[in-house]
């Protein structure tokens, strides 16, 4: 895919952490072409993430940031959004933040169904911490920590999000940037809790799930699948076999929590802001 | 001959569910309607239905607010009642209660007051409250139609019949109340001539609430837990009213994350717990340190540790309020002791909040959430809201280096600024740095704050007169009435009192306040941990500790007896 200069490219000079290689430039070039094209004004863009070399990736968009805590983008951009629901909010952290030390509040973030969007950089291993197993990595994966191999079922975050009703699913492969990108402007256009598991490799810690491998163990869904029947994605989420690429689910028209609270539907935040004294000490 | 007619203690116990805060609530309305001073304050067990529960209703000449030991009347809807509150019940304390539930233990303290009986004749055991509410009214005389109005209303909804039957109900109280007060030449306080059209009823609970929507709070999310749950509900009540975003968390990190999230983002956010759920919002407050992020915490204390005691009150929070949240970074504690306090702190709170840009704790405990008294509507003070944001220009860096190392505060979507924080160590772009020396140059800029914070303290209320005394007795959040009374009580001049409503950062002139005095520091923990505190931040030693643990409040009899060891004392200098 072709760079054309952003809005969303860094003025400032950061010291990306990343590694030679790794899928996070490629998911990283997929969100910053889908802002780009889907037009979104930076400075009404909140980028919320927790910790991580994923959730590292806000620092190196030129966008509002939220890099909180680990495990708790979640809850972060919840706040975020209830503030100021004009804000176009895009979560994005990795699998051991969402799935494993934000687990509870990945459950309860699809239950409140909040129009806000979920990167999920699923690596299927720990970066950061130096190669120990993830929520998602497969059994039997040796690591410093797991020596004789993974033995906990690996977290289905499809499944997990559709038998808790999330509104939309999909799962991209980082190494196919510009699937990956339809599927985020997707997601962000949706209006509705959306969530993007990205398949990407870690090059480093994760010798098993290669980019090689990712080719031979995905295939996108047919176009025949119907993204509007649960039960059959559900189905294809717990299936054995090829992983499935795509828009696995999607139900649109659901009432989102923000309107339900009812509160500030008439006044944003910033305007009740501004009836206080400003005042700086 | 029973006269009680400048201070009378009256006690209500009976089983969870049983309907004891109905008849307290009737009394209490009525009461403090009628131009009374009324003081009340509950004790209850962990359960649903069951146990025993009392409620303690001090009707006063003058203005008191502290928990009385002594039990002047004894209203026992359960035989429970009389085993539960016997270190307190004396020879001279009235026990109203019913004859065939008590027989054994029967005598001459005891008045048969057929509380079940009326409220079955009246058609079911439910009006058995009715009655004894109708008994107090009747002692007192208040006019009847008082009582009937305040019902009518009351029942409104639930239809004439329940209206009628209430009345019923009441009457037979009612008219037994006279005959008894008659009988046995009892005299209850008469009503208070003066002030009681701006006169209201509240707990602690209101009070706090009314002072977070003072303080244009406009976010709460957090995770219900004794007794800090108070706050979320009367918030929640208030919602549509006031424009405040409601979330009930799935945890309490949840809560504290996402208050700082929408503080991020230009809300007035408040979490409220107590100290078991604040346990899990520690990591929030550091974060808030880290990204100069304002946010109110509310504590209300009970007595752990863990579980400890859920339904009980303690003040064991300080050290964790202090401590909490990994790293050095600056931070205020308030500690409320009044309905006026707690409505002014909470505005404070916020204040302190967001001119700092920083955490802003404020510790209360179950006694005075729950305690109700009256006060008068005057006495709760509109603070000015301030706040600190700015509009933000391209280039604007959130955390640009200034004198006094507060950054002018942007919010996303509020000018064409990018608002970027992150908790790693960051440069004044919010951009993570490994630099030394960057690292260096901002721990100073989140610590500089501390000095005009400090400078910016409240001052202790004095209790009594401070320039006579050489024993200064130290009290701080809800022992404020306790203390007062106590003192007052004493009668001392050389014995006064001092009631901090700000722990930390404590202000520069409090030590000339204390030096050269004996200081006893009061509070309901078992180290002494704001005597710990004070003696640290002043360099002053405490002469003693008069310390509690059963997590029950200080009564006004302990503490004046323990106040009584200093009477005499010519040790006072240390």
């Amino acid at each position: 895919m072709k760079k054309t200069p952003t809005l969303f490219d860094m003025p400032l000079t950061a010291d990306v952490a990343w590694c030679p290689g790794c899928g996070n430039y490629m998911l990283q070039s997929a969100v910053k072409a889908a802002l780009h094209e889907l037009a979104i004004d930076p400075s009404n863009l909140v980028m919320v993430s927790g910790i991580g070399q994923a959730a590292k990736a806000p620092q190196y968009l030129n966008v509002n940031m939220f890099n909180g805590l680990h495990g708790r983008s979640l809850p972060a951009a919840l706040g975020i959004k209830l503030s100021n629901r004009n804000l176009v909010v895009v979560v994005e952290s990795g699998d051991g933040d969402m799935y494993g030390e934000g687990g509870n509040h990945f459950i309860h973030a699809i239950r409140r169904n909040i129009d806000i969007t979920v990167i999920v950089h699923n690596n299927m291993v720990y970066g950061l911490t130096k190669g120990q197993a993830s929520p998602t990595s497969q059994r039997g994966m040796t690591t410093p920590v797991q020596v004789d191999g993974v033995m906990l079922e690996p977290f289905n975050p499809l499944a997990v999000a559709l038998a808790l009703n999330a509104p939309f699913i999909a799962r991209a492969y980082a190494g196919d940037v510009e699937e990956t990108k339809k599927m985020i402007m997707q997601a962000i256009s949706f209006r509705g809790f959306s969530i993007v598991d990205v398949f990407q490799p870690c090059v480093i810690f994760n010798k098993v799930n290669t980019y090689q491998w990712f080719r031979e163990n995905t295939v996108y869904l047919p176009e025949s699948h119907d993204a509007t029947d649960r039960t059959a994605a559900f189905g294809l989420a717990t299936a054995a076999g090829k992983l499935p690429l795509g828009v696995l689910f999607r139900s649109d028209g659901r009432e989102i929590y923000e309107e339900l609270i009812g509160v500030g539907a008439t006044r944003s935040i910033s305007e009740n802001r501004l009836t206080i004294t400003l005042f700086m000490p | 001959m029973h006269h009680f007619l400048n201070d009378i203690s009256m006690v209500f116990a009976g089983e969870a569910g049983q309907g004891l805060q109905t008849v307290t609530e009737t009394l209490l309305r009525i009461l403090a309607k009628s131009g009374y001073n009324v003081f009340s304050c509950t004790e209850y067990m962990s359960r649903i239905r069951g146990g025993c529960n009392t409620t303690e209703i001090r009707i006063t000449d003058k203005k008191q607010r502290a928990y009385l030991e002594r039990i002047d009347m004894l209203f026992a809807l359960s035989p429970l009642a009389v085993e539960h509150l016997k270190s307190r019940i004396n020879s001279g304390t009235l026990i109203f209660a019913e004859k065939s539930q008590f027989a054994e233990r029967w005598d001459e303290r005891y008045i048969d007051t057929p509380f079940r009986r009326f409220a079955v004749e009246t058609g079911s055991p439910v009006f058995s409250n009715t009655v004894a509410a109708g008994t107090v009214f009747g002692m007192i005389g208040l006019p009847f139609e008082r009582f009937t109005d305040y019902l009518g209303e009351q029942f409104a909804a639930k239809g004439e019949d329940t209206v009628s039957k209430n009345c019923m109900a009441a009457k037979l109280g009612y008219d037994f109340g006279r005959l008894i007060a008659a009988d046995k030449a009892i005299l209850l306080p008469s009503p208070a001539l003066t002030g009681s059209s701006g006169r209201l009823l509240m707990d602690g609970n209101s009070a706090l609430g009314i002072g977070a929507i003072a303080a244009g709070c406009n976010f709460i999310s957090s995770y219900p837990m004794s007794p800090g749950t108070g706050l979320l509900t009367f918030l929640a009540a208030r919602s549509k009213a006031f424009g405040i975003v409601v979330d009930q968390a799935e945890d309490e990190i949840a809560a504290v994350n996402a208050g700082i999230g929408a503080s991020y983002c230009g809300a007035r956010a408040i979490v409220t717990t107590s100290g078991g759920g604040f346990d899990l919002m520690q990591e929030g407050v550091s974060l808030a340190g880290m990204i100069e992020t304002p946010i109110v915490i509310h504590i209300a204390q009970r007595p752990g540790p863990a579980t400890g005691l859920p339904t009980r009150t303690e003040q064991g929070d300080l050290n964790l309020a202090l401590h909490a949240g990994h790293g050095d970074f600056a931070r205020a504690i308030l500690a409320p002791g009044t309905l006026e306090e707690l409505a002014e702190s909470m505005q404070h709170a916020f204040t302190l909040a967001h001119c700092f840009q920083i955490p802003v704790f404020v510790l209360t405990d179950q006694y005075l959430l729950d305690a109700v008294t009256t006060i008068e509507r005057r006495d709760i003070k509109r603070l000015p809201a301030e706040t600190a944001v700015i509009k933000t220009g391209a280039g604007y860096q959130r955390f640009l280096f200034t004198d006094d190392g507060l950054s002018p505060r942007g919010v996303p979507g509020y000018g064409d600024g990018l608002v970027r924080v992150d908790s790693d160590e960051h440069d004044e772009n919010g951009l993570i740095t490994e630099s030394f020396e960057m690292r260096a140059r901002m721990v100073e800029k989140r610590l500089k704050r501390m000095k005009p914070l400090a400078e910016a303290a409240l001052m202790p209320s004095i209790i009594g007169s401070i320039k006579e005394a050489d024993v200064v007795v130290i009290a701080w959040g809800s022992n404020r009435g306790v203390l007062e009374e106590a003192i007052e009580i004493l009668g001392n001049k050389r014995v006064a009192g001092i009631h901090f409503s700000q722990l930390f950062p404590l202000n520069p002139d409090v030590k000339s306040l204390l030096e050269k005095r004996a200081l006893v520091v009061m509070e309901n923990n078992a180290a002494g941990q704001f005597a710990d505190l004070l003696s640290l931040q002043t360099g002053l030693s405490i002469a003693h500790r008069i310390v509690k643990t059963t997590g029950e409040p200080f009564s006004v009899e302990e503490v004046a007896e323990a106040l009584s060891a200093f009477k005499e004392s010519k040790r006072a200098r240390p």
